[in-house]
């Protein structure tokens, strides 16, 4: 099952794309097929990984965390350690040394949240290429520390104001400039999604994360975990974990998508939850779609997760059951999100979020089937840190003011502007406190 | 053969090229949608093109994303299409006019195919247009659109391989969507030198009608094209007249390209 080629997994994949990219994806297709199995490639990328990157990255385990996971043993692959500060540098290193070898001087890229954007903008930086970012008029507000740091590294990064203004829009808007300057440029596409050769040469670039995770698991502990668990939005970082346990049976896979503000209402972005087959951005894939095939607007409180697609591998993997996918709220991932930083000294990613909260549900459940739960082992994507997001959760938490400023107290004495059970308990006891009650 | 077909040939029989106008359906309304494609065909136009509104539009450009948004925030829905179809080829009965639908796949994926079609068959629609869709992926659309005769006008681009012109004019019935730049829709001041290229490949590779699309918006441009090309394919600028002055000024624009593809033959002859 691992390393499938695409450009079909299942029913999904595929090359739904105007006639005038397609000589673009052929192109790549084949300068990545060669690239693959070139040893100088391979070790170019080996090479940039290790002293660029930064990789590999730690298999940290989460001991205190761990306590309010049902007690099972919780290990975090800290893709947050990355340079630029998640996975996503993985993909862009090797997208811009393809970009190379094809002779085009100019990346762009879409962005959600902004890592993506960084990364590319990092990597155009660091090969001497141009580089324009599209991302949504909403998420530049969201991230706007991100959008100072792509244009520090030298990148233009275009609001994109058309439809909801968020990350599919952005992507819209990149294949337009594609279209247009396909000549001159390669575009990075940030997530497993998007037409043949994207969804499998984006995870070949993260299949790492799940082979070094693999390998330190058992080197750490001797033994497989019984679970992993990922965040999903297009599912870049997930692909890329759970390829490295996909043919390990004894391996229970988890994919935690944006709940928002819950799947019974309309603001989410449960994309395999609640969507259905369809195709958008080339690729056919779920899709979450009105009756009439018109994209709905998808919401989370992660701008990285805000998107209403998902990439076809992931369909495919659902169809068989394979992975597991799960909604997690705004709520849930924050209040995870709170306990990382308390517990463990790590702000996470609010997407990364997302799948600690999985996490905690799924070591509850493990525990639940009886004997020692310190038997049993969880690993965490941790696909990004929170840098990007301390406005976000500042905000959550009510650590502004009025007028936008730290109030210059700790989280742990806020009140949650949430209803969560970790807000509630923040409000009425000390921090030690507090972890008790909800353990 | 089919009712585009003829178009072109009529056309090709008073030794012009044919002229064919995009409008979407359902902007400003429904209603005026309609009325401005009978004033199309009323003033020249040999083929008519209505787009469906769709959310993520990748291969239009500002002036036709802006209609089409606002037509879905006015609450459009994929099925009034037929009725636009439907009234458009009812009143321009006399004149055969063809209409083709201009669509992006998952509107059709998600009513299914063969429902689409046979919808389209009931109201009069000649065949469909599919930006995003090519040949690979048409497995589905190559049967609906053979058990229902209806026309596949699937594109060609500048950056298409010759192997690729081949199998999509194989693949294409109706015309060939000839794409005259690497780029979305839009007014331009000139034409790309690539569109005539792209005519010249897709005629050795045995297409028998081609037509010539994106970024054609003046006379001059229309005229040159009609030169070479067998359609000339007028969109934003369209647009762009039915948003400032109604139906009534498309008809007027319709008037002013066609008769320049007239005078291109008097010229010519």
């Amino acid at each position: 099952m691992r390393h499938a080629p695409g450009p079909y997994f299942g029913a999904y994949g595929g090359r739904w794309m105007p006639e005038s990219l397609i000589a673009a994806l052929d192109e790549l297709e084949d300068t990545f097929e060669k690239a693959k199995v070139d040893p100088e490639f391979l070790a170019e990328i080996a090479e940039l990984n290790r002293s660029y990157a930064g990789r590999p990255s730690l298999l940290t385990e989460a001991k205190r965390f761990s306590q309010h996971a049902g007690g099972v043993r919780v290990f975090l692959k800290r893709e947050d350690l990355n340079h630029t500060g998640s996975h996503k540098i993985n993909n862009v290193i090797g997208q811009a040394l393809l970009a190379r070898r094809m002779g085009k001087s100019r990346l762009i890229a879409e962005t959600g949240a902004g890592q993506h954007g960084v990364a590319t903008a990092t990597a155009a930086a660091l090969f001497g290429m141009e580089c324009i970012v599209y991302m949504g008029a909403e998420d530049c507000r969201r991230q706007a520390l991100n959008v100072a740091r792509m244009q520090l590294l030298g990148a233009t990064v275009v609001p994109v104001t058309n439809g909801s203004q968020t990350l599919k829009d952005a992507i819209n808007d990149a294949l337009r400039d594609w279209v247009a300057n396909v000549e001159t440029t390669h575009y990075v596409l940030g997530t497993a999604a998007g037409a043949h050769p994207f969804p499998a040469m984006v995870r070949f670039f993260h299949e790492v994360i799940g082979e070094e995770a693999r390998e330190q698991i058992l080197a750490q502990t001797g033994r497989l975990p019984d679970a992993v668990c990922a965040c999903i939005g297009g599912g870049s970082n997930a692909i890329g974990i759970f390829h490295g346990f996909l043919d390990d049976p004894s391996v229970k896979i988890y994919g935690f998508e944006a709940g928002g503000e819950g799947v019974e209402t309309a603001r989410h972005a449960a994309t395999i939850t609640l969507g259905r087959p369809g195709v958008l951005h080339g690729a056919r894939s779920y899709l979450m779609q009105d009756e009439d095939g018109q994209t709905v607007e998808s919401h989370s409180i992660s701008a990285g997760l805000d998107y209403p697609g998902v990439g076809p591998e992931h369909s495919y993997l659902h169809d068989i059951g394979r992975v597991t996918y799960e909604p997690i709220t705004d709520t849930e991932a924050m209040d995870a999100f709170s306990l990382l930083c308390h517990t463990e000294g790590i702000i996470p990613a609010i997407e990364s979020a997302h799948a600690l909260a999985g996490a905690v549900k799924v070591g509850e459940r493990l525990a639940a089937e009886g004997g020692d739960p310190h038997e049993r082992i969880v690993i965490v994507n941790l696909s990004g840190r929170g840098d990007k997001d301390v406005q976000t959760a500042a905000e959550w938490f009510g650590l502004l003011d009025e007028n936008g400023q730290v109030k210059g107290t700790t989280l742990s004495t806020r009140r949650h502007k949430g209803s969560s059970r970790l807000g509630e308990a923040q409000n009425e006891a000390a921090q030690d406190e507090w972890q008790e009650g909800i353990a | 053969m089919s009712k585009v077909a003829d178009a072109i040939e009529k056309a090709r029989g008073e030794a012009r090229a044919a002229l064919v106008g995009y409008l979407p359906a359902g902007y400003p309304s429904v209603q005026e949608s309609i009325d401005a494609a009978i004033a199309l065909a009323r003033n020249g136009v040999d083929i008519i093109e209505i787009g469906i509104p769709y959310s993520d539009p990748v291969m239009d450009g500002s002036v036709i994303q802006a209609a089409t948004t606002e037509a879905l925030a006015k609450g459009f829905r994929v099925a009034s299409v037929f009725d636009v179809v439907k009234a458009v080829t009812d009143a321009t009965a006399d004149l055969g006019t063809a209409v083709l639908v201009m669509t992006y796949w998952n509107p059709v994926m998600r009513m299914g195919v063969d429902e689409f079609s046979r919808r389209l068959v009931e109201a009069g629609g000649s065949g469909l247009i599919t930006p995003d869709l090519v040949p690979d992926e048409a497995a589905e659309w190559f049967e609906a659109s053979d058990k229902y005769g209806l026309d596949r006008v699937f594109l060609v681009a500048p950056s298409s391989s010759p192997e690729r012109v081949a199998m999509t004019v194989a693949a294409t019935r109706g015309f060939t969507y000839a794409v005259s730049l690497m780029g979305v829709t839009g007014a331009r001041t000139a034409v790309d030198s690539a569109a005539r290229h792209v005519v010249e490949a897709a005629r050795a590779a045995g297409a028998p009608r081609v037509c010539v699309g994106l970024g054609v918006s003046t006379s001059e441009h229309v005229r040159e094209i009609g030169s070479y090309a067998d359609g000339v394919i007028v969109g934003t600028a369209i647009v762009s007249a039915l948003r400032e002055g109604g139906p009534e000024a498309v008809g007027r624009l319709a008037a002013e390209l066609s008769s320049g593809l007239k005078r291109t033959t008097a010229a010519g002859a």
